[in-house]
């Protein structure tokens, strides 16, 4: 599936909800699904801090493709985190580094990637294509 | 039942526009106040009637706006020093805010008087602005930064205290209120110990100034710091007491036009006290609303202020600590009305993330005291801090949202 694929079929999960609170009991499910960073990648190195809640994020480059994997100490952070693991994971850095994030907004979310909600999740985000950018490079190099 | 009656807390709370709106279709529940108070008309329409009336720029103007702004611009002055009971008018410098006038004092006061091996004392409670330029002086100085514990009440170690006091104390810089805790510190004991001591005592009265009457002369402190938008006037105007004797031997702060007596090519001389810490063009529009904050809370009155804000403090107090799995950070005996807390097993933010779609803004995180956070080893805490236009029935919203959030999280 396409990142675009992706997005806009987690878009369609999210407007079947017309409560906000059915949407972050989803949000809360999906935290709990996240594919977990290991502990021994649990590190500071790997902590993207915000003032709010913590956020880990790790990477993985196989085969041309970078997956991730995360955690959060809050639950509805790392539904986010879910979700942006969701759309990224398993694509090649081009792939990431030209995604559009705006997804967010169209599901309600935009509020937890503003620069002042410092919950870790513009970091993320930012890391994401960080990584992404540096893969690239890398390829290009060798 | 509180002795206020409804009545008069409705009609306190109609002279307050923006808490009769909504947020996601909910009534507003504000229980910010320790982060900004809100803003009653008479503060709005002071602020917008300056604008549309009287709009000049003050000092030194030979036309008559000038003169009438300079006029009610200085007529505010006094009416903080009157407020807080300084000696004179010329002890009260408008600064931005409670921030501006504690880097005015660490920069002017350690610039001539902090040397190198002396020592500045600061609480564990303290807020990050009033530990940043103290320790950044130090750094510059060779100094060493001294740090009041607190117990585990989160009251201020105040035998600790008195050993840290010694002859190379050159300042102590301490809350009034703790903004994370609410613990109303003991200032007089300490000015008294300080002064024993021959050091001068800087308060940081960000939350001091609007949960009760404070009085700069019986206090005896050398410098007392406040925000205007934290006693529900407008932002971006603040102001320190200073007593006359330090700020005379104080340098300026910072440099440019007003703060001058003379300019010439080779050398500047100051204007006097308080203009000589008072460069650029002031903000006198949020002085003006300053001011009229100033006229509603003397209005009003610190005893129904005090008596409101008492009942809210105990009231919720009683009602979080009701709730199975609420615990409350701060059990000191002497508090404003300022409860932080905790949710067993949940993290903070997911709560306030679900308490603010309820309506009710409440303040996650470590609420700039990060050192504090380090040593109760916890990364913050949801917070409550009410002012005296809350009411008993949105603490009862409060504890009903806590409920909610812990189903939801279950």
């Amino acid at each position: 599936m396409t990142i675009k694929e992706t997005t806009n079929l987690i878009i369609n999960e999210f407007n079947q909800f017309d409560d906000w609170m059915d949407k972050y009991n989803y949000l809360i499910e999906m935290g709990r699904s996240v594919p977990l960073i290991d502990d021994t990648q649990k590190t500071d190195a790997n902590l993207i801090t915000g003032c709010q809640s913590r956020v880990w994020l790790s990477s993985e480059y196989k085969d041309g493709l970078i997956y991730f994997t995360a955690d959060s100490d809050a639950v509805i952070t790392k539904g986010i985190a879910y979700l942006l693991i969701r759309v990224f994971s398993g694509h090649t850095p081009v792939e990431i580094v030209e995604a559009e994030t705006t997804f967010l907004d169209l599901i309600g979310l935009k509020e937890h990637l503003s620069p002042t909600r410092s919950n870790g999740l513009l970091s993320m985000v930012k890391q994401i294509k960080l990584y992404a950018f540096a893969y690239q490079v890398k390829e290009k190099n060798s | 039942m509180s002795e206020i009656s409804e009545e008069k807390i409705q009609s306190v709370r109609n002279d307050f526009p923006i808490l009769s709106r909504t947020i996601y279709g909910k009534p507003l529940v504000y229980f910010d106040n320790a982060a900004t108070t809100q803003k009653p008309n008479i503060v709005i329409d002071a602020i917008s009637n300056y604008y549309r009336n009287d709009n000049a720029n003050v000092h030194r103007g030979v036309h008559y706006l000038s003169q009438q702004a300079t006029g009610a611009f200085e007529d505010v002055r006094k009416k903080v020093a009157t407020f807080v009971n300084a000696c004179n008018p010329n002890e009260i410098i408008f600064t931005r805010g409670a921030t501006e006038a504690i880097n005015l004092v660490a920069c002017s006061y350690c610039e001539p008087f902090l040397n190198a091996g002396d020592e500045i004392i600061i609480s564990v409670l303290e807020h990050h602005s009033n530990i940043v330029p103290w320790q950044v002086a130090c750094e510059r100085k060779g100094a060493f930064l001294k740090v009041i514990p607190i117990t585990p009440e989160g009251d201020l170690d105040i035998i600790v205290f008195e050993e840290l006091l010694n002859d190379r104390t050159k300042m102590v810089a301490v809350s009034h209120i703790s903004n994370t805790l609410g613990t109303i510190n003991p200032v007089a004991e300490i000015v008294e110990m300080a002064h024993k001591k021959g050091v001068p005592v800087f308060v940081d009265g960000a939350q001091g100034l609007s949960h009760g009457p404070v009085d700069v002369q019986e206090l005896d402190c050398d410098f007392y710091a406040f925000s205007a938008h934290k006693m529900y006037g407008p932002m971006g105007i603040g102001g320190l007491y200073g007593k006359t004797s330090w700020l005379e031997k104080m340098q300026p702060y910072q440099l440019g036009g007003e703060m001058i007596d003379r300019v010439t090519f080779e050398k500047t001389t100051y204007n006097e006290i308080p203009y000589k810490f008072e460069a650029g063009t002031p903000n006198v529009a949020d002085v003006m609303g300053f001011g009229a904050a100033i006229d509603y809370l003397n209005e009003l009155g610190w005893d129904f202020i005090m008596a409101q804000e008492n009942d809210l403090l105990s009231y919720a107090t009683a009602q979080l600590q009701a709730v199975e799995g609420v615990k409350i950070i701060g059990t000191a005996q002497n508090k404003a009305a300022i409860i932080s807390f905790l949710i067993e097993g949940i993290h903070f933010f997911d709560a306030g993330t679900i308490m603010d779609h309820l309506g009710i803004a409440v303040r996650t995180g470590s609420h700039c005291t990060q050192p504090l956070m380090d040593i109760l080893g916890i990364n913050g805490t949801l917070r409550a801090s009410m002012a005296f236009y809350n009411t008993r029935q949105e603490v009862d919203k409060l504890v009903e949202a806590i409920h909610r959030v812990k189903t939801l999280f279950a």
